[in-house]
């Protein structure tokens, strides 16, 4: 058995829920690598909301908080304020993060806490059963747009980055080195980070979106249809998903360390 | 294990109800605050926003009271004593995550200064309107600890029980004032030390939701070599989801409401006057209290034989000890600034009394004068 899995991962939860071909273990696998590259295992807690992604921390061999729909981020604002040492990691779907969940990206944004965000974009809900998301494409037949998806789909880097956000990237499953390596620098960076991957979902998204059973296939579509930048243009035209590691703002204070030096401040005065 | 906690402050003052509860917070060893300001609460936030960090803890002001209840329930899990204050609209938004704290059995203090509602109701008005809000405001199964301050006093002596019992029981616990206690100014006696209780997390452990004798979980922390799972999902000691198997999830449900409901006489806490030969009781909590007290005074210059008990913890239900004090009684008053609600659970409880109901509407506090009013009628009728 592989080291790395016997130290992660709670064997006794074993089987995953996944699906097969889901795209949740190949982003769970550059997790567990970025955190024993910075050797930090002890030192972090994962944060998790509902839904496919939010299946990822349950199954870590450390303290996860499996919360409620849309509240990941809050729940995990509350857990580093606490303990302003250790690194919070939170998993995220685009439903969680995105729809019931937007607002809470936007403050944790805007305070530059330091948390790492991981929003698995899979472009549809799947554990409810394929049902429209904020990022399903426009014109996507899904059980809830039976007729098309009408509205436009939004950009969670984008929003992410508006807000405030000082680490970005984005990546694929197609790209798992790439990936590792965002998350590690998103868990490294002293701020708030969004780390967006695309992922397929062969059961729900391969049905209604890709017309597409076959989970490399999917891989390889979202790879074909994206183009790799590091630089992020508000006036983007294109028509191809931008990939990259977009931001990485070091200039601007944390939030926690914001309220430790207010704490020292008062203490002196 | 109580601590005994020198106090800041201590000695007499007139403060107003709501810093009577930051306060009380402070010294009750909360060192975490999340919130959003919302009349008649506003003034814990405020208070807690300077003094929190004073004492070396942590505030944030959230973005709204959904992510302010998920923010204390994440800090308590990080270790840290952990309280949030609300109002009417702002305490139905939490109601999801209160049902997470509870399920997670995660020990936070939820203060709702009650306001008149619904929806926007009367926002500077106080009501008693959320008496089953704080019971059943929840989806699911579950029972929940409520103490009614019905003085500035008891707004300080109530949070630090509340903190203590949500220590006690790992859940959360609700301080449920309301508009007129909250913004009362009054004379208030801060102690010079208080009793904290406060329970050692224990480290490595492999099953860390296992229950004592009264069903009461471990106290455990992140960080501390668990490697802990805190689950909104039903689980077992481990914190694995336990949902596909029935008998292991209701005996879940039972643990988390049994450890409540088996403790009801530890749980209980009554206070009452003349009641050795009452003939007219009235039972009464949060402010209310005040104006019965008078009446009851009122009654019993005028030789009519009234009594008063006051519920200090209204959930869980303390029914034996109400049937104890009060079944003999012929006539009960229940006088309420609501519809009626409470008045239900005491005639399920004395069926053999007559149990009237006085609610009070609109925001005001029932006169001393209209309770007595009621009583005197009461007794009037009796002596016939």
């Amino acid at each position: 058995m592989n080291s790395l899995l016997e130290k992660y991962i709670k064997k006794e939860s074993l089987p995953y829920i996944f699906c097969p071909g889901c795209g949740n273990g190949i982003v769970l696998n550059a997790m567990i690598y970025a955190i024993e590259a910075l050797g930090i295992k002890d030192d972090t807690a994962c944060v998790s909301g509902i839904g496919c992604s939010s299946w990822i921390p349950p199954y870590l061999n450390m303290d996860v908080m499996h919360t409620i729909h849309g509240r990941a981020i809050a729940f995990a604002e509350g857990l580093k304020l606490s303990q302003p040492d250790k690194n919070i990691i939170v998993f995220t779907g685009d439903g969680d993060c995105l729809a019931i969940g937007g607002n809470h990206l936007l403050h944790a944004a805007k305070r530059n806490i330091n948390i790492t965000v991981i929003m698995i974009n899979n472009y549809i809900y799947g554990m409810t059963g394929g049902q429209k998301s904020p990022t399903t494409p426009i014109d996507a037949k899904t059980k809830t747009s039976p007729y098309g998806a009408i509205d436009n789909p939004i950009d969670g880097c984008g929003v992410a980055m508006s807000a405030g956000a000082t680490f970005c990237s984005r990546w694929t499953t197609g790209h798992p080195n790439q990936l590792k390596k965002a998350i590690q620098e998103g868990i490294a960076h002293n701020g708030f980070s969004f780390i967006e991957v695309l992922s397929q979902c062969p059961v729900q998204a391969g049905k209604s979106i890709f017309k597409e059973r076959d989970p490399w296939k999917i891989i390889q579509y979202i790879r074909k249809n994206s183009t790799i930048t590091s630089v992020w243009e508000d006036e983007y035209k294109e028509d191809k998903i931008r990939l990259g590691n977009f931001k990485k703002e070091t200039d601007k204070r944390e939030y926690c360390e914001k309220i430790i030096t207010l704490k020292k401040r008062m203490k002196q005065e | 294990m109580l601590r005994k906690e020198v106090t800041e402050n201590e000695g007499e003052k007139v403060i107003q109800g709501n810093e009577a509860c930051a306060e009380a917070a402070i010294h009750a060893g909360c060192r975490f605050f999340a919130g959003y300001p919302i009349t008649p609460s506003t003034e814990i936030i405020e208070y807690m926003s300077e003094a929190i960090f004073k004492n070396d803890g942590m505030f944030i002001q959230m973005e709204d009271e959904i992510s302010a209840m998920c923010a204390i329930i994440g800090a308590r899990w990080g270790g840290k004593k952990s309280m949030t204050a609300t109002s009417g609209p702002g305490f139905t938004l939490m109601q999801e995550a209160l049902g997470y704290g509870v399920v997670s059995e995660t020990p936070v203090v939820v203060v709702n200064v009650q306001r008149g509602g619904p929806a926007t109701g009367q926002p500077t008005f106080s009501s008693q309107q959320d008496i089953y809000q704080a019971k059943y405001g929840s989806h699911g199964d579950y029972e929940i600890i409520c103490l009614t301050p019905s003085s500035v006093q008891e707004m300080y002596d109530f949070t630090i029980k509340a903190f203590n019992l949500s220590e006690q029981y790992r859940t959360p616990v609700i301080l449920l004032a309301d508009e007129i206690i909250g913004h009362m100014r009054e004379r208030v006696s801060i102690p010079d030390s208080v009793e904290i209780e406060e329970k050692e997390a224990i480290e490595k452990c492999d099953e860390p939701f296992r229950r004592d004798k009264n069903h009461v979980p471990y106290a455990v922390d992140f960080f501390k070599g668990c490697n802990i799972l805190v689950e909104g999902q039903l689980h077992d000691e481990k914190g694995r989801r336990i949902g596909h198997l029935a008998d292991k999830s209701g005996q879940f449900i039972q643990n988390i409401t049994r450890k409540i409901t088996d403790n009801c006489a530890e749980l209980t806490d009554i206070r009452h006057m003349y009641i050795e030969d009452a003939e007219i009781l009235l039972i009464a909590y949060g402010s209310v209290v005040r104006s019965a007290e008078r009446a009851v005074k009122t009654a019993r210059e005028k030789g009519i034989k009234a009594g008063l008990i006051k519920i200090n913890i209204i959930w869980p239900f303390p029914e034996k000890e109400i049937f104890r004090l009060a079944g003999h009684i012929k006539t009960v008053i229940v006088p309420e600034m609501n519809m009626g609600k409470y008045c239900r659970e005491i005639e399920r409880c004395l069926k053999q009394s007559k149990v009237i109901s006085a609610p009070k509407l609109g925001g005001n506090i029932h006169q001393p004068s209209e309770l007595a009013e009621i009583i005197e009628k009461e007794a009037a009728l009796s002596y016939e």
